[in-house]
C-alpha cells in the first residue's frame, strides 16, 4: 500500500540496523514516548534487529493507559444513566474501572458507542433531542483539537444536550517528570510523532537543552522508528543533545496552526492526574470556564469522585520505563487482555499487551531456559 | 476459593468471571472459547462435538453425512456483497464444505421483528432463493417466528444443513503433519470491512464489497481432483489468525506464515491503517484455509484457481516440526512474531 509499504521494506530495515550497530559503541537506553511507537516496534520485533547495548524503554504515551482509574468509574457512571448516550473511542470500553468496565455498562442495557470522530457524536446530540450525550474526550495533543472543535461548534450551533468527560493529557510535562524523577535511566527520547505534527517540536527545545538529551520526533512505521533511533545514537555518541525532526513528511516546526488555535480557544492548562504515576503539574487539559457548560464533569454531578488503584498493579513503573511489563508479579497471571488489572494491559497501545500478545511464548520459552 | 472448586464435581456456573454475557463472547476470540470449553462442550459430552468441527460427520445408513448449524444475526442486513440471506445460505454451505463434504439439503428458520417492511423480508427470501440456486443445495424446510417490535433487530436466521461425504479423506486437523503447506483462497478482510463501513457511515473512495460467497465447488474441485487434502477452515469471525491458532493448538505443531504472501486489497489495508485494525483478525464469509502436502501444492492452487470463488489462492505458509502449537509470521522487515488470539472484538483505536 501506498504511503506505508514503502517505510516496511527489509532491505532497508537491514540497513538502519547496520548504522546503528556500526555507530553504537556503549550501552544507552531509548524511550518511545508513543504507545503507537511500542505497538510498532513489538509487533515488527524492530528491538531483535538492535545490538544489545541499545535498550528501548516504553514510554507514559498511550492515552488509555493514562486516563485515571477515576474518570474510567465516572464514565461508568454516567454511562449507566438512563437518559444518557455514552460514545467514545472504541479502545477505551474495554478498560476496567473500579467495578465496572464500559462494555459491561453496555451488557447491562446501557447505551454506549463507539465512534471514529466526536464530531459524530454532535450529529447523534441533533438527532435524539430527548437524550444527553457524552462524549469521552480521552487523548493526548492529537485527538485535542478534534474535542475542541466538537465543543466549539455545540456552542456555536447551540447544542445544548452535548457534553465532554475530558481527560486530556500533555507530553511535555510527562517527559520532564520521568527527567526530573531520581531513578530516571532514559538516555534519550524517540517524540511521539503525531503529537508534534499538531504542536510543532519547539516546545522540545528547552527539554533537550535543560536535562541534556537528545529528543528525535518520529514517526509509527518500523522504518521511522529504526531511522529514529539512529539519529538518537548518533547524537549520544557524539555528546550531542539536540532536537531533531524524523517525521519531516508529517512535522512542521511550527505544527499545525489551525489545530492549535481551537485547543487554546476551548481548553486551558491544568494539573492532571495519571493512571499509575499520580499527579503531575501543568499536565492536562480542562475545558475553559467559557465552556463549562459542556463539562460532563459538572453537568451529571461527579467531580467529587476519587478511586484507588489495584496494589498488584505498576503500570506507573512500567510508563516511567523503570520496569518491563514481564518483570510485574502479575503479568499473564492475574492480569490478562481479558481481565487487565491495569489500563496498559487493555489497549493496543499498552506496553504490558503488547508484551502479552507478541512475547508471552518467547518469554516462556527464555524462563525455562535459565532456569 | 480455588481449593474449593477443585473439589465441585459439577460447577453451578462455570463461568463466574462474568454474570452478564458481554459481545466478546460472541467474537470469536478467547472468551467464546472459554465459552465453548467451559460451559457448552461439558454440557452436552458428545464425541462428534469435541471434534470441535465446522460440522459433525457421521456415518448413518451406510452413507457419510455431515451435519450443520448456524444463526445470523447480521447488522445491517444489507451490505456491499452481500445480505443476510447470502450469508445464511453460504455459512452453512461452507461449514459443510469445512467437512469435505457435498452440501445438498438446508433448513430455514426466520425469526422476524413486528413491524419489518414486507418488502425487505421478500428481498431477503428473494436472496435466500437465488443464493440456494447458485451454491446448488436445496432448502427443503423452514420455520418462521415473530416477536415483538423491539426484541429483534429486523431478521434473524438459522440455517441448518445435511451433506454427504463421498470420499475416504478425514478432513480435520488431526490429519495435519509437518512439511504441510498452508494455502489461503484469497484476498482477506471484505467482509468485515464492508460491515464496518456501513455500521459507522464511513466512506471509502471505492465501495469495499464483502466476499461472501460458497466454497462447496472449489473444495468439489480439489476432491474431484484427488487432491490429499488434509484440513479446510473457512476464515469467518476471528479471521485468519484466529483459525490458524485453532488448528496450531489442535495438532501441538508450529505454523509459519510469511506476511508478504497474504494478499490484502489496498483500500482494506489502508481502512485497516485508519482504524487500527489488523486484517489477520478480520472477519470473511468466502475464504478458506487448506492444507495440503508439500507435493500437491501446485495441482491444489490450479484447482482454486481454476474456481471462481478461490481464483486469488495463494501459498502464504508451512507446518514445520516443532512442537508447542504456536503460530509465527515472518513480517515484511524479516522478523518474526507469534500470532495469538484476540481476547474479544477488534476495537477501534484512540490515535
Amino acid at each position: 500500500m501506498k504511503f506505508s509499504s514503502e517505510y516496511r521494506d527489509a532491505s532497508a530495515a537491514q540497513g538502519y540496523a547496520h548504522e546503528i550497530r556500526r555507530i553504537t559503541t556503549q550501552p544507552w537506553t531509548i524511550m518511545e514516548i508513543c504507545g503507537g511507537q511500542t505497538h510498532a516496534i513489538v509487533k515488527f520485533g524492530l528491538d531483535e534487529l538492535l545490538p544489545k547495548e541499545i535498550e528501548l524503554v516504553h514510554g507514559p504515551g498511550c492515552p488509555v493507559c493514562v486516563t485515571p482509574l477515576e474518570l474510567i468509574d465516572k464514565a461508568v457512571q454516567i454511562a449507566q444513566r438512563p437518559e444518557v448516550i455514552f460514545c467514545s473511542f472504541g479502545d477505551m470500553l474495554r478498560v476496567p474501572g473500579s467495578e465496572f468496565d464500559l462494555f459491561g455498562i453496555k451488557a447491562r442495557g446501557g447505551d454506549v458507542r463507539i465512534l471514529y470522530s466526536p464530531l459524530d457524536a454532535l450529529k447523534i446530540a441533533k438527532e435524539n433531542p430527548a437524550k444527553e450525550i457524552v462524549f469521552f474526550a480521552v487523548g493526548f495533543e492529537t485527538t485535542a483539537p478534534a474535542h475542541a472543535m466538537a465543543v466549539y461548534q455545540a456552542k456555536q450551533q447551540g447544542i445544548k444536550n452535548f457534553s465532554v468527560l475530558v481527560s486530556h493529557v500533555l507530553v511535555p510535562p510527562a517527559m520532564e517528570a520521568i527527567l526530573g524523577s531520581e531513578t530516571n535511566r532514559v538516555q534519550g527520547f524517540l517524540a511521539a510523532g503525531h503529537v508534534c505534527a499538531i504542536m510543532g517540536y519547539a516546545e522540545y527545545i528547552p527539554i533537550a537543552a535543560k536535562y541534556k538529551v537528545p529528543i528525535v520526533v518520529t514517526g509509527f512505521e518500523p522504518l521511522d522508528i529504526l531511522q529514529g533511533i539512529a539519529m538518537c545514537v548518533a547524537q549520544l555518541e557524539q555528546g550531542r543533545y539536540e532536537v531533531e525532526n524524523q517525521y519531516t513528511r508529517a512535522v512542521p516546526e511550527g505544527g499545525n496552526r489551525g489545530a492549535q488555535h481551537f485547543v487554546k480557544e476551548v481548553f486551558h492548562v491544568v494539573n492532571r492526574k495519571w493512571r499509575g504515576i499520580g499527579e503531575i503539574g501543568a499536565s492536562g487539559l480542562s475545558l475553559r470556564p467559557e465552556y463549562a457548560e459542556f463539562d460532563a464533569e459538572l453537568r451529571f454531578n461527579v467531580s467529587q469522585y476519587t478511586a484507588e488503584e489495584s496494589p498488584l498493579c505498576i503500570s506507573g513503573l512500567i510508563m516511567q520505563g523503570q520496569k518491563k511489563p514481564h518483570e510485574c508479579a502479575a503479568f499473564g497471571k492475574q492480569c490478562t487482555p481479558e481481565k487487565p488489572l491495569g489500563a496498559p494491559m487493555v489497549s493496543n497501545e499498552g506496553a504490558c499487551a503488547a508484551y502479552y500478545r507478541y512475547r508471552r511464548a518467547e518469554l516462556a520459552t527464555a524462563g525455562k531456559g535459565a532456569r | 476459593m480455588s481449593t474449593i472448586k477443585d473439589f465441585t464435581l459439577c460447577c453451578p456456573l462455570p463461568i463466574s468471571d462474568y454474570p452478564t454475557v458481554t459481545l466478546a463472547h460472541g467474537g470469536g476470540g478467547k472468551l467464546m472459547h472459554q465459552l465453548i470449553e467451559k460451559m457448552i462442550l461439558p454440557a452436552f459430552n458428545s464425541p462428534l462435538l469435541e471434534t470441535r468441527h465446522d460440522g459433525a460427520v457421521f456415518e448413518l445408513g451406510g452413507a457419510r453425512l455431515a451435519f450443520t448449524t448456524d444463526s445470523y444475526v447480521v447488522n445491517p442486513l444489507f451490505f456491499p456483497g452481500g445480505d443476510i440471506g447470502s450469508l445464511a445460505i453460504n455459512g452453512t454451505v461452507n461449514d459443510l464444505s469445512m467437512c469435505g463434504a457435498r452440501p445438498v439439503y438446508l433448513s430455514c428458520g426466520l425469526i422476524l421483528e413486528e413491524g419489518l417492511a414486507m418488502e425487505t423480508l421478500w428481498a431477503v427470501v428473494q436472496s435466500l432463493k437465488q443464493s440456494a440456486e447458485a451454491a446448488g443445495v436445496q432448502l427443503v424446510t423452514g420455520d418462521t417466528k415473530v416477536v415483538d417490535r423491539g426484541k429483534g433487530d429486523g431478521v434473524f436466521i438459522n440455517t441448518a444443513g445435511v451433506g454427504i461425504v463421498e470420499h475416504g479423506l478425514t478432513i480435520a486437523p488431526s490429519s495435519v503433519r509437518a512439511g504441510d503447506a498452508v494455502l489461503l483462497s484469497g484476498d482477506l478482510g471484505r467482509h468485515g470491512i464492508a460491515i464496518m463501513a456501513m455500521r459507522q457511515g464511513l466512506e471509502f473512495e471505492s465501495q469495499i464489497e464483502s466476499d461472501c460467497a460458497p466454497l462447496n465447488g472449489a473444495v468439489q474441485a480439489l476432491l474431484a481432483g484427488k487432491v490429499a487434502v488434509h484440513c479446510l477452515r473457512d476464515l469467518t469471525r476471528g479471521g485468519l489468525g484466529t483459525t490458524l491458532i485453532e488448528i496450531a493448538e489442535a495438532t501441538g505443531l508450529q505454523i509459519t506464515i510469511d506476511e508478504m504472501k497474504i494478499p490484502v486489497r489496498d483500500d482494506v489495508a489502508g481502512a485497516c491503517e485508519v482504524l487500527g485494525f489488523d486484517p489477520l483478525y478480520l472477519a470473511n464469509e468466502g475464504r478458506m484455509i487448506v492444507f495440503v502436502p508439500q507435493g500437491e501444492v501446485t495441482r491444489a492452487l490450479e484447482l482454486l484457481r481454476g474456481s471462481p470463488h478461490t481464483s486469488g489462492a495463494v501459498e502464504i505458509g508451512r507446518v514445520s516440526e516443532e512442537r508447542g502449537g504456536l503460530v509465527k509470521m515472518k513480517s515484511s522487515i524479516g522478523t518474526t512474531r507469534i500470532i495469538d488470539m484476540l481476547s474479544g472484538e477488534q476495537l477501534p483505536r484512540i490515535c
